[in-house]
C-alpha cells in the first residue's frame, strides 16, 4: 500500500482540537513570571525553557508524525522544511520559513514572522538575556532529536563510521537564537546546526 | 477571527508545569510545588477575567459573578459551559463540569505525588494515581480564583477529586465563607441559629 501523501499544515491544523490561543500565550507568560520569581537568575530561566521544551517536543513529535504522514528517510533539508511548514502550522497555528543554508546543509535558520508565545509581551529592563521564547528552541531540538534521517553525506565524507555503513541517525542539534522581536529585531530567528556525530553500531558486526 | 493553537500546545504547557515543579524544583515538597502551580493558574485567570469582563459593567453580585464563571468564562476557555451549579447560599459554591476536557488527555506520572497524607496503603496505588491528576487540576483551581479575584471576590478552590481517575466528571468547589460573612453579619440582629454561631468560629478561623 503506496504512503499517504503528506498533508498541508493547514488542513491538518483545521483538524485538530483548538483551544483559544490566548489561554496558551497568558499560561505561558505566567510560567515565565514564576520562573524568574523562582529561579531568580536569567539564564536558569532560559536553561529552564529550553528543557521543558525538549521534553514537550519529543512528546509531540509523535503527534507531528502521526498526523502528517511524513516519512522518516528524509534527510535534514526536507525535515527543516517539513518542520517549519507542517510542524509549526499545526501546532501554533504559524508558519515558519526556512532559510540560510550553509554549504553543506547542516545548518539552517528557521524564520517565524508571527510568534503567538509573544502577543500582547513586552519585555522590561530586568529581564536583559532573557530568551522569552527559549521553549521553542527546546521543542526543535528535543523533536528533531526524535526524528530519523539519511546520514548526511558530509559526515560520511569524514569518516565517521566505522561499522558497516548506518544509513539512518537521529538528528542531535545545537539551537539558538540569532534574532528576537522582543529584543527590537523584526523577526524570530532560530539556527539549527545539526552537530557531527559518530551513528549508532548495531550490536553485531555484519559480514564485511 | 480569535487566534487559536492547538490544544496539545496547552496541555503539554500544562504537564510540563506539573513535572518541573514536582519531580524537579519542590520534588519531596508537594505543597510548595502546588501554590506554584496554582500560583500560575491565578496569573492566567486573572488576566483571561480582565479580558473577557472589559465591556461590561460590574457585577452586582456574587452569583452573578459566578454564572459569568460557569457560563461566558468557561466557554471561552474550554468551549462548553459549567453542567451543573449548586450553592448552599452561605458561601459554598459547586461547580461540576460532566467531561472536563483537561483530564481527557492527561497522561497521569505515578511519579508524581500530590500532597496529603496516605493513611490506607492498600488504597495508596489508586489514590497515588488520582493524586498526581490533583497536581495537575491546581492549575484550573488557580484559574477560577484568579477569575473571581479580578472581580473583586476573594475565595478559595479545590477540586474534588474523588471521582478521578475514572470520570472525566469534575467538580471545582468555591468557599467564600469570609464574604459571605460579611455581608450577613451585619444584617442579621442576633445569634440565635446554632448553625449560623458555629459557622462564624470557622469562618473566623480560616
Amino acid at each position: 500500500m503506496a504512503p499517504a501523501a503528506p498533508k498541508s499544515g493547514d488542513v491538518i491544523f483545521a483538524s485538530v482540537d483548538r483551544v483559544n490561543a490566548e489561554l496558551f500565550t497568558l499560561t505561558y507568560g505566567a510560567i515565565v513570571r514564576q520562573l524568574i520569581t523562582d529561579l531568580e537568575e536569567v539564564e536558569e530561566v532560559n536553561k529552564q525553557l529550553d528543557q521543558m521544551g525538549y521534553n514537550i517536543g519529543v512528546r509531540l513529535v509523535d503527534e507531528f508524525l502521526a498526523k502528517s504522514s511524513v516519512s522518516m528517510c528524509v534527510d535534514f533539508r526536507e525535515t527543516a522544511d517539513v518542520i517549519a511548514k507542517v510542524g509549526f502550522k499545526m501546532f501554533l497555528g504559524v508558519t515558519a520559513s526556512v532559510t540560510n543554508w550553509d554549504a553543506e546543509g547542516t545548518t539552517c535558520s528557521l524564520i517565524l514572522e508571527d510568534n503567538p508565545l509573544v502577543d500582547f509581551v513586552e519585555l522590561p529592563d530586568t529581564c536583559q538575556g532573557l530568551h522569552y521564547c527559549n521553549i521553542l528552541s527546546g521543542v526543535v531540538r528535543g523533536a528533531l532529536e526524535m526524528l530519523r534521517v539519511a546520514l548526511p553525506e558530509v559526515f560520511k565524507q569524514l569518516r565517521l563510521i566505522r561499522a558497516k555503513e548506518v544509513e539512518e541517525v537521529s538528528m542531535k542539534t545545537e539551537v539558538t537564537w540569532l534574532r528576537d522581536m522582543l529584543r527590537g529585531d523584526d523577526v524570530f530567528e532560530l539556527q539549527v546546526k545539526l552537530l557531527k556525530q559518530v551513528p549508532e553500531e548495531y550490536p553485531y558486526k555484519d559480514d564485511e | 477571527m480569535v487566534r487559536e493553537v492547538s490544544e496539545s500546545c496547552v496541555e503539554s504547557l500544562l504537564a510540563e508545569i506539573v513535572l518541573s515543579y514536582c519531580s524537579g524544583f519542590y520534588a519531596n515538597k508537594p505543597e510548595l510545588a502546588a501554590r506554584r502551580i496554582e500560583a500560575i493558574g491565578f496569573q492566567v485567570g486573572h488576566q483571561l477575567s480582565e479580558r473577557y469582563t472589559m465591556d461590561r459593567p460590574r457585577f452586582t453580585d456574587n452569583l452573578d459573578a459566578i454564572k459569568f464563571i460557569c457560563k461566558d468564562f468557561w466557554s471561552e476557555l474550554f468551549k462548553k459551559q459549567i453542567d451543573n451549579l449548586k450553592t448552599n447560599h452561605r458561601g459554598t459554591f459547586v461547580l461540576q463540569d460532566n467531561r472536563f476536557r483537561w483530564l481527557a488527555h492527561m497522561s497521569v506520572d505515578p511519579s508524581v505525588q500530590a500532597s496529603g497524607n496516605i493513611q490506607d496503603p492498600s488504597a495508596m496505588a489508586e489514590n497515588k494515581s488520582a493524586q498526581a491528576t490533583g497536581m495537575h487540576l491546581y492549575f484550573p483551581c488557580g484559574i477560577i480564583r484568579g477569575a473571581l479575584s479580578n472581580l473583586g471576590i476573594e475565595c478559595a478552590v479545590s477540586a474534588d477529586i474523588s471521582n478521578l481517575p475514572a470520570s472525566l466528571c469534575l467538580a471545582f468547589i468555591i468557599l467564600m465563607p469570609l464574604l459571605w460573612l460579611s455581608q450577613n453579619l451585619f444584617s442579621s440582629i442576633s445569634l440565635q441559629n446554632a448553625d449560623y454561631a458555629a459557622l462564624l468560629v470557622q469562618s473566623i478561623i480560616f
